[in-house]
């Protein structure tokens, strides 16, 4: 792919997605959408307090409508065995006891014939409870967090060397807890084949983990549990755990005898399935005037649940972006009566990088150093934490790109000094990265008489269209027209595959169709003997040899090369914003953001990604926040109508470059991901834009129009 | 779910028959009336269709513009007339809600919507207005998008209509019908405050419909702006509206009509601000002096403390819009 071509703004370059007509047409078929024989549906019933027991549960009400099946809770619920082995801190256990753990623990399901009825009798469900004093503040209970399991505090040089610096910033910042809103909710289809034999059709991001977790759950064997997950309507992080609804429909299913189908309430999608977790930052960074960084020093308090010790680590990007001699991280955990964080695209970095690119972008000012040079002055030529060489990293030319395409010569030097039609103007910019992995996956590559290629591998597909880079990634290697490819995907009777998260899939599952494609080719110059074309006409040589196909199946896996060298993605984000001199409202007037991921192997779907990750960074900065009214514990923002996205009037043109500089460090096509670093960096970027617009620095996301109001006030 | 009877009512008296039993609810548009049905706010037994009455027109009359209760909002704000004479309306239409809710609603349900507080909304908390005497929930707790003005110490909520801020501004009249004939009430006080009996939106019987909404003429058309300030750039309800209207002659302002939303349990008409600003020129620091006036009286609580900011701050910014000076 030329640069010129990939880079250009209006480019269309590229091959679309290959699954995208199914898509738009409703012809791609979701996990609730399988209305399999026997269909019955669940209805789950949330505990309205935040911490306590059941006292009873009246269900006779409810037992007595019309078309129930069952009511399961405690009381009743059939032993789940793999339950016994579960560690002390763990998921929910679902009607395993009288427990009550957050507002909004799934307590009851109720089962009938209808999704009507079972909503209907559902509401008939009356649950006592025995309440007990609840805590589910982070701002009030800072003191009383504690350093996570698995993670110390990381010390290189003098951790206080920041305070000494002649220029610094000591800032604290918060981010909102941010919810998993894809547009397909959780939903599940259950059915028991055999008292040990399962069915699931489930909205996850790894059917093969999904596969073994219930496996393990319900004691049964692994090869006795099949998933289908085909399409999932989008996941950042949601659908990388097996959650309580699903064990609850599939016991519903074993006791109501008939397949259930459970699917979440929108409101239920802000209790049930995770979240970014609320963290309280605070970030000490020093430096000469010469801009030199001297030191940084990073704090981070992440809520988590009461039953799990979850842990994002914002800090460590404090430790791994800038060249530093003196650094300091320390990440903890605050257990509170709410549920379980998970992680969310960009998980730690897009939380870290808000704190430690806000806090150069106001050491800057303090300099008078341009941000941008401010970052050159202390580009990280070997990785500050264990000072080994990048695989490949090309951060220079993105910051070069970015500030040509924005404009970033014309910025305002001075905060609050430029209008347009009369909104204040402001430009600000950020980096983002995020560690690139190549994860173990197989790949079975089968060659037809009829010159079809099929691809199989168990990854799932949770919105970037991964199939297009695959069957890309094969045409090329074959020589062959992608109409003649398909990728089957979803599914766990494929080979192994890792769990779609972490910007890992290019990487990993790529790499495997690359080395089954080349293992294919090397069995047909088998056949062929010496002398024939590297890329023959398959279909000619099968038939010639009297065959209908030939197959293999390729391991493909990280080796030595990821103790050399650390792997990262990186982005940069320019952003110019507008700000309303009398109301404080913001719009994003332009956002260019570059990506540093190595070869772009699908340009087209790449860009979406890019875009995709641009746009849940504005609502980052701009909108996303969950509420808790914590007399109550419990989220008084559980629908799209309290709880803000951007929506298409919330965006501007995006504009997304890439570098496109191989990394064959990493694996053979030198791809890393893009789905993370794409996110990560972007509400620092609009923080910092705000600020060059308005000399107000909003350190508390999301940055709506209340907080900029009061420098506007009338005298 | 509850069964409930459906009835398409074909005259205005089939109607006021049908609503005159307990447990009957007219339904037009249904984007506000469905929404309580499912959230189980409400349980109707039988729901009367109105929409099939010819009460979609929008009609001049020899003193104004007549709006039927049926017409829907996307062609309100659409409509030739009202763009000519009364472009502050087509604003705060396109301002409210979205292109597909605002092809469903109706004059008659916009102004009968209800509050968009969360405690009203989740029946496992405490709320005077969807059951009496359970207590406000808002009041100490997440009150962000609650009233500054006019509440009662049973109810802070603040009515979320965009288009009913214009109508106030707009000397508007409601035509309302019930079985001893019509009234008409000023478009000001057809909804009420919360005082005692936060249950209560507006001064419609149970036995009475809406059957339109009669606009006066007037020379705002020139020089009317409607701001409203919210999260998001659309599909989001005001934190503050202001709909703001002004009769300048040279830099004079000979009238002028201001009203908010956001900030009170009915559209807040500021009356005292106008007459203020009247016979004034126009600048800046009129508008300033006019907003200080508006805001008199104000009462925040713990989350919307910055609306006694941004409220003042939005009325400036709507007059310099209206006026042409921004
Ligand atoms: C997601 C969302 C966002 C929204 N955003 C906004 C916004 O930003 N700004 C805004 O202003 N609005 C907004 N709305 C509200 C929308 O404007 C109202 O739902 C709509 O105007 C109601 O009209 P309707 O005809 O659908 O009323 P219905 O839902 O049919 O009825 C509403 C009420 O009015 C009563 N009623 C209807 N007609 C009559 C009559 N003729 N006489 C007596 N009673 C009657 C009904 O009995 C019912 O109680 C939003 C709504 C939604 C769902
Ligand atoms: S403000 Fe009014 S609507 Fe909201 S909880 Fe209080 S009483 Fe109910």
């Amino acid at each position: 792919m030329n640069k010129r071509t990939l880079n250009h703004p209006k480019s269309t370059t590229g091959t679309s997605r290959v699954d995208g007509r199914l898509k738009v047409t409703g012809g791609a078929k979701y996990a609730a959408e399988f209305n399999v024989k026997g269909l019955a549906y669940g209805v789950l019933v949330g505990a309205t307090i935040a911490k306590g027991s059941i006292r009873s549960i009246d269900s006779k009400k409810a037992e007595n409508a019309p078309g129930v099946l069952a009511v399961i809770s405690h009381l009743n619920c059939p032993k789940i065995p793999g339950y016994a082995a579960e560690p002390a801190k763990a998921p929910i256990k679902i009607f395993y006891d009288d427990k009550v753990l957050y507002n909004g623990h799934a307590v009851a399901l109720l089962i009938a014939d209808t999704f009507e009825r079972a909503q209907y009798a559902a509401s008939l469900i009356k649950v006592e409870y025995n309440a007990q004093k609840h805590i589910t503040s982070l701002k009030d209970n800072l003191g009383s967090a504690v350093a996570p399991p698995s993670d110390a505090e990381f010390k290189k040089g003098n951790p206080d060397a920041w305070q000494s610096a002649p220029f610094k910033v000591e800032q604290e910042y918060i981010l909102p807890s941010e919810v998993h809103n894809p547009m397909e909710l959780h939903a599940i289809v259950a059915r028991w084949d055999a008292p040990d034999k399962l069915t699931v059709w489930d909205k996850t991001q790894g059917v093969k983990d999904t596969q073994s977790n219930l496996a393990r759950i319900f004691g049964i064997p692994v090869e006795n549990v099949q998933v289908h997950s085909k399409y999932v309507g989008g996941a950042f992080g949601s659908a990388l755990q097996v959650w309580q609804h699903e064990v609850a429909a599939i016991i519903g299913a074993k006791v109501v005898k008939r397949p259930v189908k459970l699917m979440l309430t929108r409101a239920d999608m802000f209790t049930s399935v995770g979240y970014r977790p609320l963290t309280w930052q605070k970030i000490g960074i020093g430096a000469a005037a010469d801009g030199k960084l001297v030191g940084i020093s990073h704090w981070a308090t992440g809520q988590t649940s009461t039953y799990e010790d979850f842990a994002e680590s914002p800090a460590d990007v404090s430790r791994q972006l800038y060249a530093c001699a003196n650094l300091y991280t320390n990440n903890k955990i605050l257990s509170l009566d709410v549920g379980s964080p998970i992680w969310m695209r960009g998980p730690g970095y897009a939380t870290g990088t808000f704190a430690l690119e806000s806090a150069m972008d106001e050491l800057s000012y303090q300099l008078n150093i341009d941000p941008v040079e401010l970052r050159l002055i202390n580009y990280a030529e070997t990785d500050p934490e264990t000072g080994k060489p990048y695989s490949g990293k090309s951060l220079r030319e993105a910051y070069k790109m970015g500030a040509e395409n924005i404009g970033w010569h014309s910025r305002p030097k001075k905060p609050g000094s430029m209008t347009e039609d009369g909104w204040l103007v402001g430009y600000g910019m950020s980096t983002g990265m995020f560690q690139a992995d190549r994860e173990p996956a197989t790949v079975k590559a089968t060659m037809n008489d009829d010159g079809s290629l099929i691809l199989q591998t168990a990854v799932s597909d949770i919105g970037p269209g991964t199939a297009t880079p695959m069957v890309l990634i094969a045409s090329e290697t074959m020589g062959i027209p992608i109409e003649n490819i398909r990728f089957d995907l979803g599914d766990s009777a494929y080979p192994n595959a890792p769990q779609q998260g972490g910007s890992t899939i290019v990487s990993s599952v790529g790499s495997a169709v690359y080395l089954a494609c080349i293992a294919l080719k090397e069995k047909f110059q088998q056949l062929i003997g010496n002398g024939g074309t590297d890329k023959p006409d398959y279909a000619a040589v099968l038939k010639q040899h009297n065959l209908v196909k030939l197959e293999v199946v390729t391991d493909s896996k990280a080796g030595t090369e990821v103790d050399k060298y650390v792997m990262y993605s990186w982005s940069v984000h320019f952003i110019k914003v507008l700000v309303n001199p009398l109301t404080g409202v913001v719009k994003v007037d332009k956002a260019t953001c570059v990506a540093d991921s190595g070869r772009i192997i699908s340009p087209k779907t790449a860009r979406s990604q890019i875009i995709g990750g641009a746009i849940m960074g504005i609502g980052m900065a701009l909108m996303e926040e969950t509420v808790i009214d914590h007399r109550y514990g419990k989220v008084m923002n559980a629908s799209f109508g309290d709880y803000h996205v951007p929506v298409q009037a919330d965006i501007p043109q995006i504009e997304a470059l890439f570098v496109n500089e191989p990394d064959l460090n990493i694996n053979p096509l030198g791809a890393k991901g893009m789905g993370e670093i794409s996110l990560i960096g972007m509400a620092a970027a609009v923080a910092n834009a705000v600020y060059n617009a308005t000399g107000k620095r909003v350190t508390e996301l999301p940055i709506t129009p209340d907080k900029l109001v009061g420098w506007g006030e009338l005298s | 779910m509850k069964q409930f009877q459906y009835q398409r009512a074909s005259t205005q008296q089939g109607v006021l028959e049908a609503i005159s039993k307990p447990g009957t609810k007219i339904i037009a548009g249904g984007t506000n009336l469905v929404d309580h049905m499912k959230h189980g706010l409400i349980a109707p037994d039988k729901l009367v269709d109105i929409t099939h009455l010819p009460l979609k027109g929008i009609t001049p009359t020899k003193t104004g513009l007549h709006l039927g209760t049926l017409a829907l909002n996307s062609v309100v704000s659409e409509d030739a007339l009202v763009l000519q004479k009364q472009p502050l309306l087509s604003m705060a239409l396109k301002a409210g809600a979205s292109p597909q809710l605002r092809n469903m609603a109706t004059v008659g349900g916009n102004m009968m919507q209800r509050t968009r507080c969360t405690y009203f909304y989740d029946t496992t908390m405490p709320c005077n207005k969807r059951e009496p005497g359970t207590g406000c929930g808002a009041m100490e707790g997440y009150n962000r998008m609650h009233a500054i003005f006019g509440a009662s110490a049973q109810c802070i909520a603040v009515h979320p209509s965009d288009m009913c801020v214009a109508l106030a501004a707009l000397d508007a009249t409601v035509i309302v019908v019930g079985k001893k004939g019509q009234r008409h009430i000023p478009f000001t006080e057809f909804h009420r405050l919360p005082d005692d009996h936060p249950e209560l939106d507006n001064h419609l019987a149970k036995d009475e419909m809406i059957i339109g909404v009669d606009i006066p003429d007037n020379n705002f058309a020139k020089n009317s702006y409607y701001l409203k300030v919210r999260d998001r750039q659309s599909y989001a309800f005001a934190l503050v509206s202001v709909a703001a209207a002004l009769d300048l002659s040279g830099g004079t302002i000979k009238k002028a009509r201001l009203a908010m939303g956001g900030v009170a349990h009915k559209p807040w008409r500021l009356f005292e601000a106008e007459k203020f600003m009247e016979g004034k020129s126009v600048t800046e620091e009129t508008f300033k002096q006019a907003a200080q006036i508006a805001l008199q009286g104000a009462k925040a609580y713990e989350y919307n403390a910055f609306k006694l900011k941004l409220a003042p701050a939005s009325i400036v910014e709507a007059l310099k819009q209206a006026s042409g000076l921004a």
